[in-house]
């Protein structure tokens, strides 16, 4: 306990959900106070802008499709992030295994020659298992030889990206594509169906927030959640616990990677329909998925509200580009701002501030 | 191409390629001896490389931009010294920040800069004299550059005072138990603050070297991974600024050997050799059993008095 002035300040472990909504919003208005001076530099009125933003956004329905399309990935992979950092492991490698799901479900739309109706199905599991094979390779480097996490997965979306850009020029390249680096249009029944006049390819939706319940179940109700919870949270008492390192990292990671891998076939499979430039296929899901989770608290729940807030921004990143001229660019400035100020701010959420009573002042 | 010539372009240009590398991670081995991870390398490299274009083409002066981006860099790198010096954030997530949050802010300030090259690039050196030495001469002293014979130079510098003198010994201790440095007066959050914006300086170092001298033209992301490189590599040097020399040149050597293999292979393996490399070079470390020799206090917040 500490008293500053009339104030006495005291220390809480766990702070209530109220303060944690008020606090994340803090931030998010912090960072749009700090953007005004980006459009300050461009000659926007700030004010304008926001005007602007909220219109060609929550303003019309084509705004709201494109929110929730960009809500779309960002949910799976955000709800692999948080059950990853839950458990302490830093996955910052969702856009490669994004990637390597739409490989994978481009795989099997233009090779494999199923029968339609099996074709979707297919290329939904196919791209699961790529992203998990490509999330549990860093996982098996780091419980076997201590390789940083951070720095394999990351690693591992340069490897990525390298391979498609491979694909796309070299053996998977379109005939009928007049020497553009794209593959060939996929089959029909590997298209997803979309909400009307929209961009939303509605069955990845529903998948994301099935898989949001479905974890949040894992990580509450099942002996698998705990022994994940365990070894994130205290690593020396999992140890004494017996808990396998080994087999919780790989499963932790099979789930992460293969939720991204599944957003990956949302992309190709819902609106691109085939394979083509890897920054094209995600412009960066990956790395604001990071976001999306730790603005979720280690909640997958949660990463429902702040995938769709990040999927508000992409469309927001949209408008400013198109009618403000200015460059896609400040997606990334924002998202860094929102960031810094979240973890910026957090040591408040565990003050608590109480005015002392009138005879102590 | 007799195997002469070979070794001598293989290793002319790995020392070239390896500068940057060696920079940031000299810096990065610094922020981490105080017990601070900074993952916003790549960020602060690629402000650093944007920063100094701007700067070097407005003065005319090359060396006023290596300047500026040492400065810009130290400055970001101030902002994840109060994040996680003082408001104890994570350091995984600040570094994240100012990764993404540089990436983006580069773009934008660079848009006006993309196509246009630098009218006074950075001059290369030949050493006179040692440059006539048989195959050496031409592989380590012909047109390399000044940055690259500093950043050695520093290296030696950085690893006599981190083990042979007082400064030393303080940054170590402060990384290793900084209740014990604490305990015995050293100033820690004066110290990790001192630590992370000298990283910093030297990643901004790093990106003006590209933007200024190795290409030198502002692209848009031309930092391409090398700040993760960098963190890697500081892993492999097992926190050692002369070890660093070794890992940057057996890293650059290993790179610029695969690019010999062109024809062999599609380029597009070529380009993703070293974030490969990067991969194996930490599970070396790992067989070695590197991460023993990371700082104690490797990634935690300070707290004073409290526990």
């Amino acid at each position: 306990m500490k008293r500053v002035g009339p104030f006495l300040l005291e220390r809480r472990l766990v702070p209530s959900p109220l303060v944690v909504l008020g606090v994340s919003l803090l931030a998010i208005l912090a960072a749009m106070g700090a953007m005004a001076i980006i459009f300050f530099a461009y000659g926007v009125d700030p004010l304008r802008a926001y005007v602007m933003i909220a219109r060609g956004t929550l303003g019309s329905r084509f705004g709201v499709m494109q929110m929730l399309r960009r809500a779309i990935p960002l949910l799976l992979c955000g709800v692999g992030l948080v059950l990853a950092f839950r458990s302490k492991f830093w996955n910052i490698g969702a856009e490669g295994q994004l990637l390597a799901g739409a490989v994978a479900a481009s795989g099997v739309a233009l090779f494999s020659g199923l029968p339609d109706p099996l074709l979707l199905p297919t290329m939904f599991g196919a791209g699961f298992l790529a992203g998990a094979v490509w999330g549990m390779i860093p996982a098996l480097l780091k419980v076997k030889l201590q390789v940083n996490d951070v720095i394999s997965t990351l690693m591992m979306n340069y490897i990525m990206i390298y391979i498609v850009a491979w694909l796309i020029h070299g053996p998977w390249k379109g005939p009928t594509m007049r020497g553009f680096a794209y593959t060939d249009t996929f089959p029909r029944a590997a298209w997803l169906p979309l909400i009307p006049r929209s961009m939303v390819h509605w069955p990845t939706l529903v998948i994301g927030v099935a898989a949001a319940l479905l974890m949040t179940l894992l990580l509450s109700r099942t002996r698998l959640g705990y022994e994940l919870r365990v070894a994130g949270e205290s690593p020396d008492a999992a140890r004494y616990a017996g808990i396998d390192f080994l087999k919780v990292s790989l499963v932790v990671m099979l789930l992460s990677g293969g939720l991204a891998g599944l957003a990956g076939v949302g992309e190709v499979a819902g609106i691109h329909h085939k394979l083509l430039g890897p920054l094209h296929i995600s412009s960066g899901y990956g790395y604001t998925a990071i976001i999306v989770a730790w603005l979720a608290r280690g909640s997958p729940l949660a990463a429902i509200i702040t995938s769709l807030l990040f999927g508000f921004i992409f469309a927001a990143g949209d408008v400013i580009r198109v009618t403000l001229q200015i460059p896609f660019q400040v997606v990334g400035v924002f998202s860094g701002l929102v960031l810094s100020f979240l973890i910026g701010i957090e040591l408040l959420m565990y003050w608590r501030v109480r005015l002392l009573p009138k005879g102590e002042r | 191409m007799n195997w002469e010539s070979w070794v001598i372009s293989t290793l002319n240009r790995a020392l070239a390629h390896g500068t940057p590398l060696l920079w940031g991670t000299l810096g990065e081995i610094y922020a981490e001896r105080a017990g601070v991870v900074n993952l916003g390398v790549e960020g602060m490299m690629i402000l650093g490389a944007v920063s100094a274009f701007t700067a070097a083409q407005f003065t005319g002066n090359p060396w006023l931009g290596i300047l500026t981006g040492g400065v810009v860099g130290g400055m970001a790198a101030l902002v994840h010294a109060l994040f996680t010096v003082t408001l104890r954030a994570n350091q995984y997530v600040s570094g994240l920040a100012l990764t993404i949050f540089g990436l983006g802010l580069s773009g934008l300030l660079g848009a006006r800069w993309v196509g246009v090259p630098l009218d006074n690039p950075l001059p290369k050196l030949t050493v006179p004299g040692l440059a006539q030495i048989p195959v050496l001469g031409p592989a380590l002293f012909q047109r390399q550059s000044y940055l690259t014979y500093i950043g050695i130079f520093l290296a030696v510098v950085l690893w006599l005072v981190l083990y042979k003198s007082r400064w030393g010994i303080s940054i170590r201790s402060v990384g290793e138990s900084p209740a014990t440095a604490d305990a015995l007066g050293v100033n820690v959050f004066l110290v990790r603050y001192l630590c992370v914006a000298f990283g910093g300086v030297l990643a901004g170092v790093a990106g003006g070297f590209l933007s200024v001298e190795y290409r030198p033209a502002w692209t848009e992301g031309m930092t391409a991974g090398m700040g993760w490189v960098v963190i890697a590599l500081t892993i492999f040097a097992a926190w050692n600024p002369l070890r660093a020399v070794g890992g940057v040149l057996l890293f650059s050597g290993l790179y610029h050997l695969a690019y010999r293999l062109q024809g062999w292979f599609p380029p597009e393996f070529l380009k993703l050799m070293p974030y490969a490399f990067a991969i194996l070079v930490l599970a070396i470390a790992g067989l070695r059993g590197a991460r023993q020799l990371a700082p104690g206090a490797l990634g935690i917040p300070y707290t004073r008095g409290e526990k």
